[in-house]
């Protein structure tokens, strides 16, 4: 077990870089998760972590120990790949082997390791099989697998279920999970899911264009996202902006919107009266009310424990999350209403978190 | 009712397959001849010299006359009587083993190298393939001009004060020359064969290793070469096909001389065919050959069994 230091992190490819001095730590035997959008230098940072590239500038540290110069296998750790990359010519066995067979490591304590990983797994049926053998989800298990058996210090995952199906996702998301719990290891965990970051991190660490927009864990991120793009990255359906000024009108703190569309806020907004602001609502934080902001409804997408409402208000696009059964069909008017208490107000021109 | 339903449906099917049939027909016929063009162009050049081939190796054909059958006396002339044979045999597996092994090592080091370059991989592949698109004639005309007694290669020597014998006059160097030439002209291919399969390695499997403790060479040794084995095992089934047929550099340049230290099977056909006239024994050994390649080859597909590995 380590804990893992990144400190002013700098990648270059010549005049490009790629990341800008992005600092970030992993305590020990926590589970964090890198989330961004493509190309937000996530496995880039990833890849510096285990060695695969080399670091333009700044520190990595991992166990008290500086590594920049460090090859991968110098560097106690384990990674398993998005494609799995398990060696097609070598059996499950084989490939759980291989790290082991070269640090010389005697036969029977190979064969225990290896025993000892695919009873974690429950790959022991399938110690003999080839990988092209294997279904994704088992594939992925041998990776892992092929990760346990040298007990390293951290693990890193490079978006390990991205090629998995909806429902084995879910399964694996689980796994992992287990093995985090079990293992009691470092593990830092890359993915473009921001329902894999929620679900499975003990902290998120949010990344756009070579920067870290925020660390935090998973409901701090999701309560309190410190700028509008981490409010509208994490969360699905994704939150809900309108721009407008901050006004009183008849005593009620309220958003007027370009449109005119008044959006009632809490008390915390009294600090912006008058300054232009961009309101952050999330979808389950709007109700559909008689008498409330009126909208027109365009999509409705029933997923079965809730339903999905997509409505238009004055040419501005809301996304309602409502847990019962709605009897509205598309085209039809209805009221909405965005609790004040949860509307976060960003400002409008660097979409810092203002409230 | 159900059996006149019974009696109406095998009529309509038998009509159908009988509709079915006639329209196969009409197809295979419109189909023969649009195949016909290049079915006449096989038969001729290629079935029937093959089948000539195999009567000639029963006759006593000497070019000129009518041939006449004489049954296997020319395989067991071949096999029993010829004082040249089994030289020539024993020279043309020489120069295969010795080729094949030279060849498959040097252009898989060469792939490697290339493939380890960070600029200029095109170019050099570029320059490796060079030679195999230049006529094998040609290149060993230039080779013998170098290789002659005084020629390029000996004023070489002379200038480093090695003392030796020309190649091409000496008995175990001119097979040497013979190998240099060959290996000149056909190690391009092999390389631009395996640094194609060698850039096609997944990038990931090279990380996994690295990451599970392997240094370059264990890289290489144990992901990349059976990685890329199914296409070492082509390149080296068509090398040892070519390299069993060898024939233009060795009559360019030795014409099997001194001696006949490098006559092989493909030149003693020539010799035995267009210098003897003796075209019915020259076919018997061209069968010979063929019977060596098919059994070579057919060892090397037994053999690949253990060290090939197939992804699907």
């Amino acid at each position: 077990m380590a804990s893992v230091t990144i400190r002013n992190a700098v990648k270059a490819y010549g005049s490009m870089q790629v990341l800008h001095g992005v600092s970030v730590a992993a305590r020990d035997g926590e589970f964090v998760v890198l989330v961004g959008p493509s190309g937000c230098g996530k496995s880039t940072l990833l890849r510096m972590i285990a060695g695969l590239e080399s670091i333009t500038d700044g520190e990595i540290d991992i166990g008290g120990r500086v590594v920049n110069e460090l090859e991968p296998k110098e560097r106690d750790i384990a990674m398993v790949f998005q494609s799995y990359a398990l060696y097609p010519h070598m059996t499950v066995r084989d490939n759980m082997a291989f790290s082991l067979k070269l640090s010389r490591k005697s036969k029977q304590e190979i064969e225990n390791e290896v025993r000892r990983a695919a009873e974690i797994l429950a790959l022991e049926p399938l110690l003999d099989r080839y990988p092209r053998q294997l279904s994704g989800g088992q594939r992925q298990r041998v990776a892992m697998g092929r990760a346990i058996v040298r007990h390293p210090a951290v693990f890193l995952f490079d978006e390990p279920l991205s090629n998995l199906d909806a429902k084995l996702r879910v399964q694996m998301r689980g796994e992992i999970k287990a093995l985090h719990s079990r293992l009691k290891a470092t593990m830092i965990y890359v993915t473009h899911d921001q329902m894999e970051a929620m679900t499975m991190a003990d902290r998120i660490v949010v990344m756009r264009a070579g920067k870290i927009e925020q660390i935090g864990s998973p409901l701090e991120i999701y309560d309190h996202p410190a700028n509008s793009f981490v409010g509208g990255f994490i969360g699905s359906p994704s939150m809900n902006f309108v721009d407008g000024t901050v006004v009183e009108e008849g005593g009620r703190l309220v958003l007027r919107d370009v449109s005119g569309t008044l959006w009632p806020l809490g008390d915390k907004a009294r600090a912006y009266i008058g300054r232009q602001v961009q309101i952050g609502v999330r979808p389950e934080h709007i109700r559909v009310v008689e008498g409330g902001i009126a909208a027109s409804v365009l999509n409705i997408e029933p997923t079965g424990s809730e339903t999905h409402l997509q409505v238009e208000v004055n040419g501005q696009p809301i996304v309602v999350v409502v847990h019962d059964r709605l009897a509205a069909e598309v085209g039809a008017s209805i009221g909405i209403e965005a609790d004040p208490d949860r509307v976060t107000l960003f400002d409008q021109q660097t979409g810092t978190r203002l409230s | 009712m159900t059996a006149i339903n019974d009696v109406t449906e095998v009529t309509g099917s038998q009509k159908r397959s009988r509709w079915g049939s006639r329209l196969d027909r009409r197809e295979g016929r419109t189909a023969f001849f649009f195949l016909l063009p290049g079915l006449i162009g096989m038969v001729l050049f290629l079935v029937v010299p093959i089948i000539a081939s195999v009567v000639l190796s029963f006759t006593n054909w000497k070019l000129l006359g009518t041939p006449q059958f004489v049954g296997i006396s020319n395989y067991v002339r071949l096999f029993t009587a010829d004082p040249q044979f089994w030289p020539v045999l024993r020279n043309t597996l020489f120069f295969t083993a010795e080729y094949l092994v030279l060849n498959i090592v040097i252009s898989l080091g060469l792939a490697v190298w290339i493939s380890s370059l960070k600029m200029g991989q095109r170019w050099f592949r570029v320059v490796f393939f060079l030679p195999t698109f230049t006529p094998g004639i040609a290149v060993a005309i230039v080779w013998m001009l170098i290789f002659a007694p005084g020629g390029f290669f000996d004023f070489i020597m002379r200038s480093l004060s090695v003392a030796m014998p020309s190649m091409l006059t000496d008995q175990t160097l001119a097979m040497q020359a013979i190998i240099i030439v060959s290996l000149w002209a056909g190690v391009g291919y092999n390389t631009v064969l395996f640094n194609a399969a060698l850039d096609m390695v997944p990038q990931s499997y090279l990380e996994a290793a690295r990451i599970d403790g392997a240094n370059a060479w264990q890289r290489f040794w144990k992901i990349r070469l059976p990685l890329i084995s199914p296409t070492l095992f082509f390149g080296t089934v068509m090398t040892a096909i070519t390299s069993l047929q060898v024939f233009d550099q060795i009559y360019v340049m030795t014409r099997g001389g001194p001696g006949n230290a490098t006559a092989t099977l493909g030149y003693a056909i020539y010799q035995r065919g267009f210098q003897n006239f003796q075209m019915g024994y020259a076919s018997t050994i061209a069968w010979v050959m063929f019977a060596m390649i098919m059994a070579l080859t057919a060892v090397q597909f037994w053999l690949q069994r253990k060290w090939v590995h197939y992804d699907n």
